[in-house]
């Protein structure tokens, strides 16, 4: 079948039960309810507290067939998963569903256990490196599932994804295991992807290697959602956790992308007082804080909020009080991680609060302006961050739907060549966000607005920035390259693009 | 002098470099400059001429192409510009230019360069780098040894090395040579163009250096970095007082022209035509500010 952005979706995929099309951005009424975590019950004095991991498996039940579910907070420091898959293969496990909310180059030491079938699915947002690679070629019992930040948390909540057990990296937890991310020698920030998981999964086991005694502050994950605990040596290396505060590129291409994307911000219509953004981590995106930055300070603008993703440059904007609050879902470097601590008007949210489409409102709805980056993008102006130019999963879907979808502007910045290869196709190998989403492209070389934003395109048009037709920026890259073949794939799907709201959007195919 | 040719910000490139060559018309400087000369290793010259040939040749730039060549009397400087020129740069700089004889010798070279390939004679403009107090004796001559010669330049590190000095914060070192160079340049009817801030981390080094050489009479700088770009830009925009007068004078300018008449007058002042002249420069600058 052919779904609304005509992406090719199989009418039968293996470990897929039910194919639902993508129709459209908010097409697809939900039906059903919320699921509920498995009810139990704690008995007063009882001690949560287990000698391994290997006991809290046993006490958890975890057999053959089983879902387990990890946050990536820890980033390329995280041990727990790693140390976790090691020992459930130790104990003859098999056939085990990994859903994490993403990995990481430092998880590829599982792989060995993908081969040997400890691990058989993975459900999560994405891949790099030799893991990435492995998924691309197919190697699982079944197609890896992609989700979006918000789609996970939507999959969860409404039993998609259904969590066994929940193993949660605790930088700090109490002998009654109320959880936060924010002290001791792994402090990772916001704890926003794990507090679903908590939430949601049968058992949740908290690991941890700074056990302190009852009760903590702040509490981030409480311990009515915490059913063992188990104390490490270490569960990560700061070092991969978070690096000093995240510096603003000196790049000049990145720089240059960065001031047409401040530009485009100012004269959208949407800056102004009481107007919200959310910044990418990418160099680009980064970049661009400096220049809005200076924008808000010279036209006296004061934001409402912020949302990330959290970094340095966005902790100055709040500390200035360019912004009222800011919403954290992950933090990505010190600086982050002492002001989620510290700044009362730092605040903590779930995946789910951030940008799980399905419930009551989540954040990115309120979102004036989002800056995205892309790995390609088309002329339909479809985006793809998860497949590199050889077809091969090297990336992560992230927010990157859900804040399209929710953002009064989504802007994509990316460089208009990387190396010899251009980045605006025809067709994206890949689709992860729809054009039907994406306001804005940018690139050093110009700037495209989607057709779908004529007001846009007015308040564009008579400015300093290069804006021109998608069709142009992409001859511009095919002037100086050629335009590239396609990748040639077999029709063996090896990964699924959900859609933040279930649907399938794409689907990853073998190379050839 | 070339009134309407903006070279406020001239960039340099190094041309051995295919990500630069590619990017390199993407900053917004008024020229680009293809380097040969000292940001590229005697090992790389050769591959240097062949890849900044076919940048010109292949990629449209939005800007002036220019191509620093090594010095004639080098044993590169003439291959530079048989593999280059064939590719029709904009403009050649010399380097290390002290006679009119270095001027004239390359003028040969592009003139048979521009019949060869059927290029318009006269169409490639030529600059000079003056790096010596030699040259800076001779800068008039050299302004002058031919008509292709727009502009003259100071290479500053050069310069102080043979001035046996070394560069300050306040530039004291340069103020003369500077002053005698845009002497020469005006004399001569052509540009002057400032040498290059180093320290690219320090900005506010580099405003202070180039508001001073505005005011010294420069119309531009050569830059190292694409930061660098629009700050002397920025310093060279005429401010919107400058805008307003030039405007009313060249508007008095054109009505005496329509009316026939030899007197420009504004408020019943009388203008004269070095004035109109500063005005056609103010509006030509103004033109070229980004909007």
């Amino acid at each position: 079948m052919i779904n609304s952005i005509g992406r090719i979706i199989p009418d039968q995929i293996k470990g897929i039960e039910t194919i639902k099309p993508y129709q459209g951005p908010f097409a697809l009424q939900p039906q059903g309810r919320s699921v509920g975590r498995k009810l139990g019950v704690n008995i007063p004095k009882s001690n949560k507290l287990l000698k391994s991991i290997e006991d809290a498996i046993d006490a958890a039940g975890l057999k053959d067939g089983m879902t387990i579910s990890f946050h990536h907070h820890f980033r390329n420091g995280d041990y727990i998963l790693n140390k976790v898959v090691e020992t459930i293969a130790k104990k003859k496990i098999k056939n085990i569903t990994l859903a994490p909310s993403s990995l990481n180059t430092v998880n590829e030491s599982i792989l060995p256990y993908l081969e040997q079938g400890v691990i058989s699915a993975i459900e999560t947002s994405g891949a790099r490196g030799e893991l990435g690679k492995f998924l691309t070629y197919g190697k699982l019992a079944k197609p890896t599932i992609i989700r979006s930040h918000g789609g996970r948390a939507r999959a969860i909540e409404s039993g998609e994804l259904h969590i066994d057990v929940a193993f949660i990296g605790a930088a700090c937890c109490d002998s009654f295991g109320n959880i936060n991310g924010v002290n001791g020698p792994s402090a990772c920030g916001s704890m926003g992807y794990a507090m679903v998981d908590a939430e949601y999964a049968d058992t949740v086991i908290a690991l941890t290697d700074n056990l302190v005694p009852h009760p903590i502050f702040p509490i981030s994950i409480p311990q009515t959602q915490v059913d063992y605990i188990v104390e490490l040596p270490s569960i990560g290396d700061p070092k991969g956790i978070a690096s000093g505060a995240l510096r603003i590129s000196r790049n000049p291409r990145e720089l240059l992308i960065a001031e047409f994307a401040a530009g485009v911000i100012e004269y959208s219509g949407y800056l102004k007082n009481g107007y919200s953004l959310q910044l990418g981590s990418g160099g680009a995106s980064l970049a661009a804080a400096r220049f809005i930055k200076e924008k808000m300070i010279a036209q006296k603008i004061k934001g409402s909020f912020g949302v990330g993703g959290v970094t340095a440059p966005f902790i100055e904007m709040l500390e200035e009080g360019l912004f009222e609050v800011l919403f954290d879902v992950q933090d990505f470097d010190i600086p982050s991680i002492e002001s989620i601590k510290n700044n009362p008007r730092h605040l903590e949210m779930s995946a789910s609060y951030y940008a799980n489409p399905h419930n009551g409102g989540p954040i990115v709805n309120n979102l004036d302006v989002v800056i995205l980056s892309a790995t390609e993008v088309d002329v339909d102006f479809n985006v793809n961050v998860i497949t590199d130019s050889n077809g091969e999963i090297m990336g992560a879907s992230g927010g990157h739907c859900d804040t399209a979808a929710g953002a009064n502007l989504s802007i994509v910045v990316a460089p208009l060549l990387r190396g010899r290869l251009p980045m605006v196709l025809d067709k994206v190998n890949t689709v992860v966000t729809p054009g039907e989403t994406v306001d804005v492209i940018i690139t050093e070389r110009g700037i495209a607005v989607n057709p779908r934003r004529a007001d846009l395109m007015d308040n564009l048009k008579n400015t300093w920035l290069p804006v021109m037709s998608i069709e142009e920026m992409q001859k511009m890259a095919y002037d100086l390259t050629g335009k590239p073949k396609e990748i040639e794939v077999s029709d063996d799907v090896v990964a699924v693009v959900e859609y933040r709201d279930g649907s399938i959007i794409d689907v990853v195919r073998r190379p050839l | 002098m070339e009134k309407l040719t903006m070279r406020r910000a001239m960039m340099f490139m190094p041309g051995n470099n295919p990500a630069m060559l590619q990017n390199a018309g993407i900053y917004g400087a008024d020229t680009v400059i293809f380097d040969m000369e000292d940001s590229v290793a005697i090992s790389e010259k050769d591959s240097a001429r062949r890849l900044v040939h076919n940048a010109i040749k292949r990629l449209k730039y939005p800007c002036e192409v220019a191509i620093r060549i090594n010095h004639i009397q080098t044993p590169y400087g003439l291959d530079d510009l048989k593999v280059v020129l064939p590719a029709r740069p904009d403009l050649v700089r010399l380097p290390k230019a002290e006679t009119a004889k270095d001027i004239q010798i390359v003028d040969e070279i592009i003139s048979e360069a521009e019949e060869k390939n059927g290029f318009v004679p006269g169409s490639i403009k030529m600059m000079a780098a003056i790096e010596t107090a030699k040259g800076l004796m001779n800068a008039y001559e050299v302004a002058t040894a031919s008509p292709r010669m727009v502009a003259l330049a100071i290479g500053g590190e050069d310069f102080i090395a043979d001035l046996k000095t070394s560069r300050t914060s306040h530039g004291n070192e340069l103020f003369v040579p500077r002053g005698q160079l845009v002497l020469a340049a005006r004399a001569a009817g052509i540009q002057a163009i400032d040498s290059v801030y180093t320290d690219i981390n320090n900005e506010q080094g580099f405003i202070e250096e180039t508001i001073r050489i505005k005011e010294m009479g420069f119309d531009g700088k050569s830059v190292v970095n694409p930061k660098q770009i629009r700050l002397v830009q920025e310093i060279f925009a005429p401010t919107e007082k400058e805008i307003a007068h030039a405007e009313r004078v060249i508007a008095a300018y054109q009505d005496a022209l329509a009316r026939n008449s030899g007197v420009i007058a504004i408020d019943g002042k009388m203008i004269d035509t070095p004035i109109v002249t500063r005005a056609e420069r103010v509006l030509a600058y103004a033109a070229a500010v980004r909007k």
